[in-house]
């Protein structure tokens, strides 16, 4: 046996797996409370009640003392960035991307020539890293330069990625480099129509592990294991692409989806390359990534449920649970306040079930690519933006909404294509899955050293709901 | 010689790709570094693009005779963008039927296009024009 034990530090509980990647299986699962003041306190409380676990199984002590401790963090805010670019659907746009990837909460996206409003409101974020980009390589140079100057004159202190115009990257840097560090990347677009997030993503990854971990008290933590490696997020998009891509002798399941629907946000995942599907549609508008993440702030069935309602319609869920629309308003409100409460009747049970439809449902739609209908003199066109993602074969849920509740797949259908969303791109006939054992995050720090027992003990953990 | 950025589309609703990629390759073998944002470009993806790019040129490929009605504002988005002095030049079938060119020529130069050319113009005849408008 030989067993790795996996670490994942949310914002409320701190989750801990053990695995044995000698005979891929998962041995054990364990959660405790994450103390914001010091989460070596709750990293500990989990650690200890896995060892009983593991010791009741008959694994030694030493073995557990011995073993590797990896972990991914989303504490502390998670990972929150600010991203700056030149023209708001291109490079800003781009930026954004690279930063969602990494993992990043992404507060506010900036797009041409920062101002002192913009300078005041980015002060008052506390960002944790800035990414700033702007110009083609060899295309505009002024505006990232200008961005530049504004950023060093703020004595932000803060880490600042570079991922502009190559030909003034150092220039740039020069600016800033009194009261950050600074990082160069390479360009997130580096001609027109040519997204390249990988770089940058790598980079911040690498801030994050050298500072910002320090930065968030999380060090302590990093004591008791061998490293954080990545924020949360981004070790569940690596997760997607290893069981996309399949790893050695095992299979990859091709293009799929993860969709996280949690308290404050959900996060949408796909893996694939999302080329159209309807003969003869045409693709404008800036590529996305083959593995492409987005957060909605917006939607969450706790925290954020209030807003959700708004985007719903209060009204349209009233009609749906047969609730007056004030009653629905008072719910949500209720369970923005208390958050940690878990439905325990009917009623409660099946308005959680249709804020997570509605959440899954909303979130999909602002992810996937959407067909427009164009008459020209030879015929009608069709033109898509973004990715196609009617083939997805493959679409799991993950986060506690559905594994709390009793019908997970009734939310999850959330995603498929319906009668209301004829020219939105989404998996039209998918198999769905439930990641019952929470382990899209911990198997993505698995993903790069141990990436075939890590996709075994995912294949066999996940549970198909159709 | 400094090498200069051209951006090139057709406009529109039009999906003429051949002519497009002629272009391409004539401009880039001249010594042209060339933004091809393909067929059905709108108006706010030329001046973006030339935006990114710090583009020296727009180049505006029409083929199928709505080319006055796509065209329109266009300079005026050019100005609001900050770019308003960049120089632009279009070409192909810019209208239905056959009008008198020099009354097509002058209705383009009024939408703000520095050159206009009839069809059948050839890559050849266009690059010595652009190369002394650009000064190079």
């Amino acid at each position: 046996m030989r067993l790795i034990i996996l670490i994942d530090i949310g914002s409320t509980f701190t989750k801990v797996s053990a695995v044995d990647i000698s005979a891929p299986a998962l041995l054990a699962n364990t959660k405790a409370p994450t103390t914001p003041d010091d989460v070596s306190v709750g990293l500990d409380a989990a650690l200890s009640s896995l060892k009983e676990t593991l010791e009741a199984q008959g694994v030694s002590r030493t073995e557990i003392e011995n073993c590797r401790k990896l972990a991914c963090s989303s504490a502390a805010g998670g990972l929150r960035m600010v991203a700056v670019g030149l023209v708001a659907d291109l490079t800003a746009k781009a930026a954004k991307l690279a930063a969602l990837g990494a993992g990043a909460r992404v507060l506010k996206t900036y797009s041409f020539q920062l101002t002192d409003a913009d300078k005041a409101e980015i002060e008052e974020l506390q960002p944790d890293i800035i990414l700033l980009a702007g110009g083609t390589d060899g295309g505009n140079q002024s505006n990232i330069i200008h961005n530049a100057k504004v950023l060093g004159s703020m004595n932000l202190g803060i880490p600042v990625v570079i991922a502009g115009n190559r030909s003034v990257s150092r220039e740039a840097a020069s600016y800033l480099s009194k009261s950050c560090s600074t990082y160069i990347a390479d360009n997130v677009m580096p001609e027109i129509g040519k997204l390249q997030v990988e770089p940058a993503r790598n980079v911040i990854r690498q801030v994050f592990m050298e500072k910002i971990i320090y930065a968030k008290g999380l060090a302590k933590a990093s004591r008791l294991i061998e490293g954080i490696f990545m924020p949360t997020p981004a070790a569940v998009l690596r997760t997607g692409v290893l069981l996309s891509k399949g790893a050695g002798s095992v299979r990859g399941w091709g293009d799929l989806m993860i969709v996280d629907v949690g308290g404050a946000t959900t996060d949408v995942h796909s893996i694939g390359s999302g080329n159209p599907t309807k003969p003869g549609a045409v693709v404008r508008g800036l590529p996305e990534p083959f593995s492409k993440r987005t957060v909605e702030g917006d939607l969450g069935v706790r925290v954020s449920a209030v807003p959700l309602v708004e985007v719903i319609g209060p009204h349209v869920l009233g009609e749906r649970l047969n609730m007056e629309t004030t009653v629905v308003q008072q719910k949500a409100q209720k369970m923005a306040n208390n958050p940690e409460v878990l439905p325990e009747t009917s009623e409660g049970k099946r308005f959680d079930q249709a804020l997570g439809y509605y959440a899954a449902h909303i979130a999909v739609g602002r992810h996937v690519g959407h067909l427009k209908e164009i008459y020209t003199p030879s015929g009608v066109l069709w033109v898509q933006e973004g990715k196609d993602l009617s083939n997805v074969q493959t679409v799991i849920g993950t986060g506690g909404v559905f594994i709390s509740n009793s019908e997970p797949l009734a939310m999850l259908r959330g995603v498929s294509q319906d009668s209301t969303t004829p020219f939105e791109l989404r998996p039209e006939n998918p198999t769905y899955y439930l990641d019952r054992d929470y382990l899209m995050a911990p198997i993505g720090l698995l993903a790069e050293e141990y990436p075939e027992a890590a996709l075994s003990v995912l294949a066999n953990s996940l549970e198909v709901l159709s | 010689m400094e090498t200069k950025t051209l951006v090139l589309g057709v406009i529109g609703s039009d999906v003429h790709a051949v002519g497009n990629k002629i272009l391409e390759i004539s401009f880039s073998e001249a010594g042209f570094n060339v933004v091809n944002l393909g067929v059905l470009v709108s108006q706010k993806e030329f001046v973006e693009a030339a935006i990114e790019t710090n583009a020296d040129a727009i180049m505006v490929s029409s083929l199928y005779g709505h080319a006055e009605i796509d065209c329109r504002g266009l300079r005026e988005a050019l100005i609001e963008a900050g770019i308003g002095d960049i120089l632009m030049y279009i070409g192909g079938y810019l209208v239905v039927g056959s009008q008198e060119w020099s009354e097509v020529e002058e209705k383009f130069r009024n939408l703000g296009f520095d050159r206009v050319y009839p069809p059948s113009t050839l890559p050849q005849d266009v690059i010595p024009q652009l190369r002394a408008d650009l000064g190079v």
